[in-house]
């Protein structure tokens, strides 16, 4: 069937608005980009109007390089998104997988537990005494420990189990394997699309940490990237609560926008680069068993 | 008889979970997880009536019943944070939560696989920056003396505007971050139902002589109506959660009036001044109307014929 003017029309102007809003989209990053390559001296003289930098310099990359401070909060965040995605991964699907089959005894019961947490949370204070009680303050695993699962990953996980079906498991049963050695030897290797796509969003999260470092790391020397980039995007006179942009820069003067832009790249750049080989997971990772129909 | 059956199933039970230890095995850390990082704070919310001393702990301190709730709904304060929390909360239904839905509708348009791969994989992309960076970058673009878009209003002869630090404009501030964040995002859930709606509707429908705006209008919105309605429920029961760290950083003392909601109220009032039983009053009274509307709203759907989320 040919196309009609209308479809014709209607495909133009589609399509025009697609790009625009891709436009909107990159725009700001392109232009973090540009600042953070631009000399700052170009950038102080032209007052920040510099679309298409005359000369580019790795002049503000070369002095967040020597910072102390954020090489280790880099560090720290690294090793949240290491260790703690591992964890994470480890435990939710172990717990999923136990709750998908049918021989578990209270799987109803847990389930609806795990529901439960999703509808309600007990607020910030509660946990916050928890983490205080088991004397977690200043430890990494602060940030770790209290986000190890979440009821939306085990919900989405649990889905994507049910569909293994249980014959897999007998037939490795009757090879003389046990529950451990079928669930990492058989099971894990089958769902990596789905492990890829959860360890995703764990290792953003856990990358992008900054709320419950606000919360239980109140020793600058343990803090992760995000309270780090807080310190220096934000003046100081404007935030409110938390640690003050004078720990960050104690010696130097407040860092210079080119400088906080290049930490915005620095920072970003983890996740732009698994983000290609990650993103045709997405969807499965967002959508296993939750849209009906 | 009896007696006999019933020890017989006592311990087939028994053989079950030694048969079964190793799963029992792999759901225990969850289950342990759950326990004590999401059930034992809910222990804790009884210091909520309570002038809870961290030094005489939850045994000790003395009983005050409801005396923190009416502290806190007497206080002026209540006024403002319920008024900031919904108009931040209303303000993102009414302008973002349509917008993923229509770019979806849009995405789907396209016919070239190659093109929708690019601009999916362009809008998709903010959701992974963290609140800090997003603050940055709106920082970088809005700030008044040397903002990219104020600049480029200066140029044009405009007068440059206040934008982080006007009142008036902060809700709408967050609005904007959240759309330029989140709206691609919130796109895969609509486009991957959209997938599954049986293309001979649209046969049907073009048969008809339908165009592609009415086939839209429909045959896709109807296919993806229970996914609107089910993400609209979770919605409107987060209502009272608007975001803690996307306030909290874009929060400063220009727009302090605008921007307190209860978790930055909490934050201040409890972690930082440690009036741990009030806060966490304040804290219940949030998660108990956020509760009441989720299961409120999951309701209504059901009763009007949807599937409702549980």
């Amino acid at each position: 069937m040919r196309e009609s003017l209308g479809d014709r029309l209607f495909n133009i102007i589609n399509i025009i608005l697609l790009v625009i809003i891709g436009l909107i989209t990159l725009f700001p990053l392109y232009y973090v980009f540009v600042v953070s390559f631009t000399d700052p001296s170009e950038y102080i003289e032209k007052n920040g109007f510099v679309l298409f930098p005359e000369k580019w310099s790795l002049g503000s990359y070369e002095y967040l390089m020597s910072t102390s401070a954020f090489i280790r909060a880099t560090g720290i965040s690294a090793f949240l998104a290491t260790v703690g995605t591992m964890l994470s991964l480890i435990v939710t699907s172990a717990f999923s997988f136990g709750l998908s089959r049918k021989r578990l005894r209270g799987r109803r019961i847990i389930m609806i537990m795990v529901l439960f947490t999703i509808l309600f949370n007990p607020g910030i204070i509660p946990s916050y005494l928890l983490v205080r009680d088991v004397g977690l303050i200043n430890s990494v695993w602060a940030l770790i420990i209290p986000v190890l699962t979440s009821g939306w990953y085990v919900i989405l996980m649990k889905s994507f189990f049910d569909s293994i079906p249980v014959e897999l498991e007998e037939a490795a049963m009757i090879d003389g394997g046990n529950d451990l050695s079928i669930f990492f030897k058989i099971i894990l290797p089958l769902s990596s699309a789905s492990l890829a796509a959860f360890g995703l969003f764990y290792a953003v999260a856990y990358w992008n940490t900054f709320f419950s470092a606000v919360l239980y790391i109140t020793d600058f020397t343990k803090v992760p990237l995000q309270i780090v980039l807080r310190n220096m995007l934000i003046d100081s006179d404007t935030a409110v609560g938390g640690a003050s942009a004078m720990e960050m820069s104690s010696d130097k003067q407040l860092p210079t926008q080119t400088i906080k832009m290049a930490a915005v790249v620095i920072s970003t750049l983890p996740i732009l680069m698994v983000y290609p080989f990650l993103q045709k997971h997405f969807a499965k990772g967002v959508l296993l068993g939750s849209v009906k129909g | 008889m009896d007696v006999q059956v019933k020890s017989k199933s006592k311990t087939s039970v028994w053989a079950e979970l030694k048969r079964d230890r190793f799963l029992y095995l792999l759901v225990l850390p969850g289950v342990l997880y759950f326990l004590i990082f999401k059930y034992y704070p809910m222990w804790g919310i009884i210091i909520a009536f309570q002038d809870f001393s961290p030094y005489l702990g939850v045994w000790k301190s003395s009983w005050v019943g409801m005396e923190h709730f009416v502290r806190f709904f007497t206080n002026p304060s209540f006024y403002l944070l319920f008024r900031n929390t919904m108009m931040i909360s209303l303000l993102n239904l009414i302008f973002f939560f349509p917008l993923p839905i229509i770019l979806s509708l849009s995405m789907n348009e396209v016919s070239s696989k190659a093109f929708k791969r690019v601009i999916q994989s362009v809008v998709y992309l903010p959701h992974f920056l963290s609140w800090v960076i997003i603050a940055g970058i709106t920082f970088l673009l809005l700030s008044q003396t040397n903002g990219i878009i104020n600049l480029m209003l200066e140029f044009m002869g405009f007068p440059k505007i206040a934008f982080l630090t006007s009142e008036n404009l902060f809700w709408g501030l967050l609005t904007g971050q959240n759309i330029w964040k989140e709206t691609g995002w919130g796109t895969i859930i609509f486009l991957a139902a959209i997938t599954g709606i049986d293309s001979q509707l649209y046969e049907a429908a073009k048969i008809d002589g339908a165009s592609r705006i009415r086939q839209m209008w429909h045959v896709t919105l109807p296919g993806i109506r229970n996914v609107i309605i089910i993400l609209l429920i979770l919605r409107l029961g987060n209502i009272m959660d608007v975001g803690f760290e996307q306030v909290f950083l874009m929060a400063n003392g220009a727009v302090a009036n605008a921007a307190d909601v209860f978790e930055t109220y909490v934050y201040r009032n409890g972690i930082q001044q440690g009036q741990f039983s009030y806060t966490t009053a304040v804290g219940l009274f949030k998660s108990v109307i956020g509760l009441t509307l989720v299961v409120g709203a999951n309701w209504l759907a059901k009763r009007f014929g949807e599937e409702g989320v549980y």
